[in-house]
């Protein structure tokens, strides 16, 4: 039995009967106990030898017992837990435990468990209530909301103090830096908005069509897009595109920098991280997206009306014809106006989070996320409060 | 022993670094609890202490990045924290960095790294920043083609040398260093330390530097100061293996220290 037993985990009550069985526990031992353990007691044969403990009856009778552990041909920490889990066990049931014949290169090993055992852990929090803890979640989250906006505002203090120093002296400003920036900003965005805002035009000359054919108003489907288009849809495409594309890039540009203590570099030189890093972006930023929101116009009308070709064979004339009856300047501007603030709102979140980054790498990606979320968001309500702002002002 | 004797001998200079009275508070936890420090000019003053005893932290007050609870920070005569942002730049022109992990632009290569700060605070002709780029490429021990290269193409050991040419780049009066030997094999780390200490002989240069290598601290420090009891000691050496509070004694008596020192002896 030892032969084949030597892989295995086993641990026997002597001299009782030992059942049969590689993982055998032996039955009810009476008056002065022996246990006997042997085999590999490691974390792959734990479970085998949980079994085997579980199996384990010992009478209530309590006495002295010898626990035997020269049969060990291994042990790892998992297996001196479980052997100092029985001995522990049965000392708590009254037995008096003798450990015998224990390895001389085993006795370190359940030292240290022993010792470790000892200690108390702390397992992170103790559980609280879950509904006090959902409020206090509630509560601290609000909280850092309005501490979240609070220090945007900041910053965007910070930021037009900056700027305004810059404009008393303007050789200052980083010309290189802006271009560089308006070229990611604007100039590498032009494939990717302009399909989509293509596609957008499609859909939506698609769908109106499909609706105003019910009532034989099919060149109305211009006026649809012509107001949807330059109002609303060309310029929220292209800011949620630039949060997503280039906001994200800022947080994660200048967060990097700031892990690898490049900004800390830039203050120690005497030089202003603001004026290096934020400022060009946020130029940058205000410069490309009117010119993109503008893209995105044109865009999105040419996929109207190549739609409106296709299924109402409406011609590229006669489009452009209703199209002027339909939206005058008003309505483009309606549209534009709104780009420089998305713009800066997307920047000041961008650099922001970025340079809120913190020591880890781990805490650039959070922040990147965070960043864009952010910047959505933020355009979206600014876009509502708009729509508020010019129904009221009737334009 | 680098000229201390000298200055002990003559008029007691005024230090470069002066720090009276320094708290330091995050929350609830006090860091600093009225530290003094002065700094001498032409010195090597190795700092040390355990993780969580505030050095990183007394760096980045000294260098004005963070704002300290109370107390005075004198940095060569003047006091950071009440300066017009042009005087503090200035100030800061005569300070050079190094921090741990060089912290090179990485979008420059390491030419551009070297030339920024003259470009931003010099009128120099831009063939004369080139050379002085060039000089201080070379005096660090880069091999001439580094300078075209971006940090990322160089090992651990050179962008610190990067990092310490952009440091001198303006010619400071007081380097920091923030672990300079840290992540070096022992080689690389000693012949780091031995590049330090004749640039700072060469270059009449203040030493600041933040470290936990004892060769270093035994090689070419001519004080210490241990942060240690919300405070710093300064000592040198011989004093601080004689201390008996238990950390300084242990740190410097420990296995490392004994062998540190039996390699400098």
């Amino acid at each position: 039995m030892r032969g084949v037993a030597a892989e295995r985990v086993w641990i026997e009550a002597r001299p009782n009967l030992v059942a049969g069985g590689v993982a055998a526990a032996g039955g009810t031992v009476e008056g002065g106990a022996s246990l006997e353990a042997g085999g590999r007691w490691t974390l792959d044969t734990a479970d085998d030898a949980t079994a085997a403990l579980n199996g384990l009856r010992l009478g209530a009778a309590a006495g002295p017992v010898r626990l035997g552990l020269g049969g060990l041909q291994a042990l790892d920490t998992v297996g001196a837990c479980l052997l100092i889990g029985l001995a522990d066990r049965l000392t708590a049931d009254g037995w008096r435990v003798a450990v015998q014949g224990v390895r001389p290169e085993h006795v370190a090993l359940i030292d240290a468990v022993r010792g470790a055992g000892r200690a108390p852990v702390e397992h992170g929090r103790t559980p609280h209530h879950p509904v006090i803890d959902m409020i206090a979640g509630v509560g601290e989250a609000s909280v850092a909301m309005a501490r979240e906006a609070r220090d945007l505002i900041n910053f965007l203090g910070l930021v037009t103090v900056t700027f305004a120093r810059l404009c008393a002296n303007p050789s200052r400003l980083r010309l290189t830096s802006v271009l560089h920036h308006v070229e990611q900003i604007g100039l590498n965005a032009l494939p990717i908005l302009g399909l989509l805002s293509f596609l957008i035009g499609v859909v939506l000359a698609f769908q109106g069509a499909d609706q105003l054919k019910r009532f034989g108003a099919e060149l109305y489907v211009v006026n649809l897009l012509g107001v949807s288009v330059l109002r609303e849809i060309g310029i929220l495409m292209t800011a949620i595109i630039v949060a997503g594309r280039s906001g994200s890039a800022f947080t994660a540009q200048i967060g990097t920098m700031k892990v690898n203590q490049e900004v800390d570099a830039i203050g120690t030189m005497g030089l202003d991280p603001i004026e290096l890093l934020v400022v060009p972006r946020a130029i940058a930023m205000m410069i490309s997206l009117p010119l993109l929101a503008f893209y995105a116009d044109i865009m999105g009308l040419f996929g109207g009306a190549v739609m409106s070709y296709a299924t109402l064979n409406i011609t590229f004339g006669q489009f452009i014809m209703q199209l002027q009856t339909a939206v005058g300047l008003n309505t483009v501007m309606a549209g534009l106006i709104k780009a420089p603030v998305f713009a800066l709102v997307i920047a000041m979140v961008g650099c922001y989070e970025g340079l809120k980054v913190s020591g880890s790498a781990e805490s650039v990606g959070t922040l990147t996320t965070k960043s864009v979320v952010e910047g959505i968001f933020l355009v979206i309500v600014i876009d509502a409060l708009f729509s508020v702002l010019f129904s009221m002002l009737g334009v | 022993m680098n000229d201390l004797g000298s200055l002990q001998s003559g008029p007691a200079p005024s230090p470069v670094i002066r720090v009276r009275g320094l708290v330091t508070r995050f929350g609830p936890q006090t860091v600093h609890d009225g530290l003094d420090l002065d700094v001498r000019a032409g010195e090597v003053l190795g700092v040390v202490g355990g993780s969580g005893t505030g050095k990183s932290v007394l760096l980045k007050e000294i260098l004005g990045l963070m704002t300290p609870a109370a107390g005075r920070i004198e940095l060569l005569g003047r006091d950071i924290a009440h300066l017009s942002r042009r005087a503090r730049a200035e100030v800061q022109t005569r300070t050079g960095v190094l921090f741990q992990n060089g912290a090179l632009f990485s979008s420059m290569t390491v030419a551009d790294n070297i030339m920024l700060p003259l470009r931003e605070h010099t009128r120099l002709p831009p063939a004369l920043i080139a050379e002085v780029a060039r000089v201080k490429i070379a005096m660090v021990g880069l091999p001439p083609d580094a300078g075209a290269k971006h940090p990322a193409q160089l090992s651990g050991g050179m962008v610190k040398r990067a990092g310490l040419a952009r440091a001198l780049a303006l010619d400071p009066d007081i380097l920091f260093l923030d672990e300079p030997t840290a992540g070096l094999d022992p080689i690389g780390a000693a012949a780091f330390d031995s590049l330090i200490q004749s640039l700072q002989r060469s270059l009449g240069l203040t030493v600041f530097m933040v470290t936990h290598d004892l060769d270093s601290l035994t090689t070419i420090c001519d004080r210490i100061a241990v942060l240690v009891d919300k405070t710093i000691r300064v000592a040198r050496l011989e004093d601080h293996l004689v201390d008996p509070h238990p950390w300084i004694h242990d740190y410097f008596h420990g296995p490392r220290g004994r062998a540190a020192r039996r390699a400098s002896e």
